[in-house]
């Protein structure tokens, strides 16, 4: 019998939307599904939790570590809980945080982990991208103490909510602490737009931008008017035209949205490798050639100054 | 100050890579390899450190077969001071080649790891934090900038929240994201001069590490492809052709 642990990821108080999902997918491998939640004062967080429906209970480990979620203090204490707690499943999101902690976890573990499982065939295969998904691979997990992954969030819908509230329960563990890492600053640009990874639309601005003021000036009024996320090809970021949290790709955010514009960006395989799952892919660039109409349901030629405000217009 | 970075040999990241139509894996004979571009990254920076006077040796370090002596020139014609290729013939998974670089990390007795974020070839993005629990040290991953003195290293972290920074006692970990800085071209008399340098090969028994088994690639296939796209002439059209699929 399947027994899962998920790492309940949170920030200022609530837990992250890619939990739902995490949930999803750990349905499909068995029924006794428990979230921990590491924090200074988890109560909010595992409320949260535990009207998902699929949750059988939530572990709250509160301790003045936790508040920070550094890898280097979490993962003795999932590896010390998954001992303790007997689980068969460890899983956590595929975005930074999951990547940063579980890893570890599973090396304190003794266990090889499973990343970015897009698939679940049964509680030991899985089917997960390799070579910025132009490969899928199916895997077999077997003889290590426990079954590590961390789920591709864009492969799955998030869990619904639960008709009754799980349980909460107070945890802790006796995992001994390090204190050779401290968290400095997290600089984050809050803005009022959608987040890439939930967010129905997304609208992209790649190198053809040009420039920070060109790219704010032409893709933001196409935002506001699709009520879109705003990302971006690797290329737009290293120029500085905007954040590196918007950088969509293989090796930047992974993302499904209803309807993704793509604005000057070529099509890298690395660049694509983020927009797979997309449901429609619009492309705008004036060059015909470009691989990104290869991927496009839609594409349109042309100069993006022209067009991108045109379309604004006509929205 | 010491610092070891590993480097693995992948796929090229410009190849458009083929499925083998027998699901048994992806073809890789008469493929072009290369250093995994985030290691080319940790490799700079390591000769940054070096040439602002910070680190006194860097070692480079490679988990896998024959070939892998082909990256490991690479890296000492970006200045590595010398190389260890740990062999095996085995396709090597992150738990495997972690106990290994952390075994050798503890045999050099150095400060910094410097990995890539992810080889771009599995994509797994575990190897550097794993290195980090078995060395039970410091980790920082994903970085965009590092900052190293005697004691620490200071290093901004690019996570899907914006930028994080932290501070970690040495000896720490830490894995290359793609800002951390731009890889230099190679040289000729760099590549020259590598092929003089010092490279050590160990066996993977001989550092105390069985491989791991757990996980086992049963069928590798194709994504899906997506169904052929439409291209429009207008604005107007495009306007409606997203009205019709609905998504407007
Ligand atoms: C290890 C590694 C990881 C990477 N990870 C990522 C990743 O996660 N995400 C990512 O995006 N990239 C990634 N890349 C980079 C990727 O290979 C490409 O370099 C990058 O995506 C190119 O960005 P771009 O399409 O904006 O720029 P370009 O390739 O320069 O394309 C610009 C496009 O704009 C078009 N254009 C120019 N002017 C106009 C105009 N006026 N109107 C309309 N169109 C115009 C051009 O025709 C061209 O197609 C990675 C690369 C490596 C090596
Ligand atoms: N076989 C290997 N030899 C040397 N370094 C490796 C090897 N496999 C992984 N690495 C290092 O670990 C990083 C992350 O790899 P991965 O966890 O496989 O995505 C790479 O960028 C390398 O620095």
């Amino acid at each position: 019998m399947s027994k899962i642990l998920i790492v309940g990821e949170h920030t200022g108080g609530q837990l992250a939307a890619g939990i739902a999902k995490v949930v999803a997918a750990a349905r499909k491998l068995g029924e006794q599904i428990d979230v921990a939640v590491f924090a200074t004062d988890g109560k909010a967080v595992a409320e949260q939790a535990a009207t998902i429906e699929g949750v059988s209970k939530v572990l709250r480990v509160d301790r003045p570590e936790n508040e920070h979620g550094l890898a280097a203090i979490l993962a003795p204490q999932i590896a010390a809980l998954v001992k303790a707690g007997g689980y068969s499943h460890v899983l956590a999101p595929g975005d930074t945080f999951g990547k940063d902690v579980l890893p570890r976890a599973a090396a304190l573990l003794g266990a090889e982990q499973v990343s970015d499982v897009m698939a679940v065939h049964s509680p030991s295969s899985f089917d997960r991208p390799i070579y910025a998904g132009n490969a899928i691979v199916t895997v077999e997990v077997g003889g290590g103490p426990c079954v590590v992954a961390t789920i591709r969030l864009a492969s799955f819908n998030a869990a619904g909510a639960a008709a009754s509230s799980a349980p909460v329960e107070a945890a802790s563990t006796d995992a001994a602490l390090p204190k050779h890492t401290r968290f400095v600053k997290l600089a984050s640009q809050k803005s009022a737009r959608p987040d890439l990874q939930s967010a129905r639309r997304v609208v992209s601005g790649g190198r053809a931008l040009g420039s920070a003021e060109k790219f704010k000036e032409v893709m933001e009024p196409l935002a506001d008017k699709l009520g879109a996320g705003i990302g971006a090809s690797r290329a737009a970021v290293d120029s500085g035209y905007c954040a590196s949290d918007m950088q969509v790709g293989q090796t930047g955010k992974i993302i499904a949205p209803e309807l993704y514009i793509a604005v000057g960006i070529s099509g890298a395989i690395q660049h694509l490798a983020g927009i797979k799952d997309a449901r429609t892919i619009v492309a705008i660039n004036k060059d015909p050639e470009a691989p990104i109409f290869e991927v496009a349901d839609v594409g349109l030629v042309g100069d993006l100054f022209q067009l991108v405000p045109e379309l604004t217009q006509k929205l | 100050m010491k610092a070891l970075v590993s480097v693995k040999r992948v796929v090229d990241y410009n190849v458009r890579i083929q499925v083998k139509p027998d699901g048994s894996g992806v073809a890789t004979d008469g493929v072009k390899m290369s250093m995994n571009p985030f290691d080319e990254i940790a490799m700079e920076e390591a000769m940054r450190l070096k040439e602002a006077g910070k680190l006194s040796e860097i070692v480079a370090v490679s988990v896998g077969g024959p070939k892998c002596e082909e990256t490991l020139r690479t890296a000492l014609a970006f200045g590595a001071d010398r190389a260890i290729h740990v062999t095996t013939d085995a396709q090597t998974q992150p738990l495997t080649v972690a106990r290994a670089l952390a075994a050798v990390f503890k045999q050099e007795d150095a400060k910094l790891f410097l990995l890539g974020k992810q080889a771009i070839d599995d994509d797994a993005n575990q190897t550097g934090q794993m290195v980090a629990a078995l060395l039970d040290c410091a980790q920082a991953t994903f970085a965009s900038k590092l900052e190293l003195d005697e004691t620490k290293v200071t290093v901004t972290r690019e996570v899907d929240a914006g930028l994080e920074t932290l501070e970690a006692d040495l000896p720490a970990v830490v894995t290359t994201d793609l800002r951390l800085n731009e890889p230099r071209y190679l040289k000729l008399p760099d590549i020259m001069k590598a092929k003089r340098k010092p490279m050590k090969k160990v066996a993977l028994a001989e550092l105390g590490v069985e491989e791991s088994t757990q996980l086992k690639s049963v069928k590798t296939v194709p994504p899906p492809a997506r169904s052929k796209g439409v291209t429009v002439k207008s604005v107007d059209e495009l306007v409606a052709k997203l009205k019709e699929k609905g998504v407007l």
